[in-house]
């Protein structure tokens, strides 16, 4: 099994039809993948919380969006997600790579890697975690429930998890 | 000219017709709720910057609808990556239009950066938006306004704002309105 393939039928399988990304290098063979479905609407942000903005907007043309990032990026997406996404019940699928936890070589990522997780907890957006067998059905079900409840939903990937096979 | 003036015309033009607006935090909603309330106009109440984005993404996934974001200095200095993501996307139903009044309009006047030696229009063709355009007078707004549907309005006016009431539409009615309009059928809410 490869990790971008089931992230990636995962997105499919939830009818995700809009995807901002913003790069990290465990996306970079899921982004590519992204960009050439044709049914997916692909656009690269400068920013996360610009991309935040982007799927708003998707969502309100009638897109099913999700955007994907590194899990720096979770620190300037947090107002864009309280003061549009949870004030308008805006959903969407938040898919985030997640470093600076075990496995991480560089230390600049660990003080935001290992405060990601209680940061979506106060924000009340679930987090996700799958092991690379249920990674799809995972996303599945995180993002039927987010879109059905108007809400948002992260799906954290260690690095561990980009190690399976 | 200030804003308000701005906006009068704006909703003049776009009144009418069914034009997606999306409208800047603060005074530039409060003042298009006074002008011109209608369903397809979205009133973005927080994540200031984000005006741009949201028009954006919007435009993208309706290209069949025009699409207009309102927008201010101090909210695309904010964002101004915004701009390269626009201009690299270059959707040809998206016009953005920015009311350059070089002050923090919301918060008290502060002077932004385009009233120091920032120029918004040079910005957006530096990031690579095709076309651009820079008004300070009603006639010549109203003459873009009838000739542009995408690309970025400068639109420079003094500092100023009008008093008007607050929005009297909670957040949930705004989008689900907005979204009567803006979503295929099947998407309303």
């Amino acid at each position: 099994m490869d990790p971008s393939e089931e992230v990636f039928k995962g997105i499919k399988e939830s009818g995700i039809d809009f995807v901002v990304s913003v790069p990290c290098a465990n996306l970079q063979k899921l982004i590519p993948m992204v960009d050439s479905d044709p049914d997916i609407i692909h656009v690269p942000a400068t920013r996360e919380e610009e991309g935040i903005g982007i799927c708003a907007g998707a969502y309100m043309g009638g897109k099913k969006p999700a955007i994907m990032m590194q899990n720096s990026g979770m620190g300037n997406s947090i107002n864009a997600l309280a003061s549009l996404n949870r004030l308008y019940n805006i959903p969407l699928l938040i898919i985030i790579s997640h470093r600076g936890i075990e496995g991480e070589p560089i230390c600049a990522q660990v003080p935001m890697g290992e405060k990601t997780p209680h940061l979506l907890e106060v924000l009340d957006i679930p987090a996700y975690k799958p092991h690379l067998v249920q990674a799809k059905k995972t996303i599945e079900k995180a993002t039927k429930k987010a879109f059905e409840e108007g809400k948002q939903a992260a799906i954290l990937l260690s690095i561990g998890f980009w190690r399976e096979s | 000219m200030i804003r308000y003036g701005a906006l009068e015309i704006l909703a003049e033009k776009e009144g009418d017709k069914d034009t997606l607006i999306i409208a800047n935090i603060g005074f530039p909603s409060k003042e298009l709720y006074e002008i011109c309330d209608r369903k397809a106009n979205f009133y973005m109440l927080g994540s200031m910057g984000l005006s741009s984005s949201i028009g954006l993404g919007l435009a993208l996934a309706r290209p069949d609808r025009k699409v207009l974001a309102i927008d201010g200095d101090g909210s695309v200095l904010m964002n101004m990556g915004s701009l390269a993501t626009i201009a690299n996307q270059h959707p040809d139903n998206y016009l953005l239009v920015i009311i350059d009044n070089g002050a923090y309009g919301s918060t008290g006047n502060q002077i932004t950066a385009t009233a120091g030696l920032t120029d918004l229009k040079e910005v957006a063709l530096g990031a690579g938006v095709q076309n651009v355009a820079m008004v300070s007078d009603k006639s010549d707004l109203k003459e873009k306004l009838d000739t542009m549907d995408s690309g970025v309005l400068v639109v420079k006016t003094e500092p100023g704002n009008k008093k008007v009431p607050v929005i009297h539409l909670c957040p949930a009615d705004i989008i689900k309105r907005f979204m009567e309009i803006s979503s295929p059928p099947s998407h309303s809410r």
